[in-house]
């Protein structure tokens, strides 16, 4: 399983994913989905500075996700796709039905977004984003580093910021 | 005769990172050199990418800080401040920051640019590992 973690978080490539998830996953790649992002240099630069050596970064727009995923999937060594929100990651798996498990790993507050877990706060758009996700059978649950226990989506929407 | 050590120059700096980092490191820098005042600590913990970004932009206006040191090079501290440094001139960024980096910018006689790269230089010199090579050459288990 090259993919081993389809993560939405706001951070996208940071300390949690390139070491926290990168050092147990021995993650060997990252492709970071983000339409802006793709069409940016500078943007890519920053997010592309900060990872080891062993750790390749690629910038993909959703459509190019799409259409690509299946080589990353046969690509030697463990990838993470990452999203920055919710609705990168709902375009994403509506595209590839494959996709069968989502982490919540970082969506912090901002205006609009109601606290559910210390690092999960949702719109009632993306929270109804989730639950359709959910009943197409992909299984989302939050977790922030693999030391945690993951958080079913139901317990995740009946937080409260705790 | 009185001992009168010349004050340092004002110029500050913010130290950024994950948990208690950069309180930890400044609280360093002060029982070292009595210099912890040049610095101001902020953490990530909990706060998003636009968040800490604003923390970051307050937090070099409040003290006019010329230079952010952070801990990773891939962090989200590293990101948000690369982000500010865009929009503030002569704002330098430095990661991979130990405590040797510090003590080697807070005795810089100016803390301009310069010092930065030569605080930087010192801080990976600072790294070492004794024995060195211990488990490549089969020793420093007895």
């Amino acid at each position: 399983m090259p993919v081993e973690l389809y993560r939405v978080d706001d951070r996208l490539v940071h300390g949690q994913v390139v070491v926290g998830w990168g050092q147990p996953l021995d993650l060997t790649f990252v492709v970071l989905v983000d339409d802006t992002i793709a069409t940016s240099e500078w943007e890519q630069e920053l997010y592309r500075m900060g990872a080891p050596p062993e750790m390749t970064v690629t910038f993909e727009s959703v459509e190019s996700a799409a259409a690509g995923l299946a080589a990353y999937e046969a690509r030697p060594g463990n990838g993470i796709v990452l999203t920055g929100d919710v609705d990168t990651m709902r375009r994403l798996v509506e595209r590839v039905p494959s996709i069968k498990r989502v982490n919540l790993g970082g969506v912090h507050h901002r205006a609009g977004r109601i606290a559910r877990l210390r690092y999960v706060f949702l719109t009632a758009e993306e929270e109804s984003a989730l639950r359709a996700l959910a009943a197409r059978g992909v299984t989302i649950t939050a977790q922030d580093v693999p030391a945690t226990t993951p958080i079913p989506l139901d317990q995740v929407l009946a937080g409260t910021g705790e | 005769m009185t001992s009168s050590a010349r004050p340092g120059p004002t110029v500050r700096a913010v130290v950024a990172g994950h948990g208690d980092f950069a309180a930890g490191m400044i609280s360093a820098v002060q029982v070292i050199a009595g210099r912890g005042e040049a610095f101001r600590a902020l953490s990530n913990r909990d706060l998003g990418p636009v968040e800490l970004e604003g923390q970051i932009r307050e937090a070099v206006a409040a003290v006019d800080a010329k230079v952010v040191f952070t801990d990773l090079p891939a962090g989200s501290c590293t990101v948000a401040a690369r982000r500010v440094a865009r929009d503030v001139p002569g704002l330098v960024v430095v990661t991979g920051t130990n405590l040797s980096v510090l003590l080697a910018w807070v005795f810089a006689p100016d803390r301009g640019a310069a010092s930065c790269d030569n605080a930087a230089d010192r801080g990976r010199k600072a790294m070492a590992v004794f024995p060195g090579g211990a488990l490549q050459e089969g020793g420093g288990a007895g």
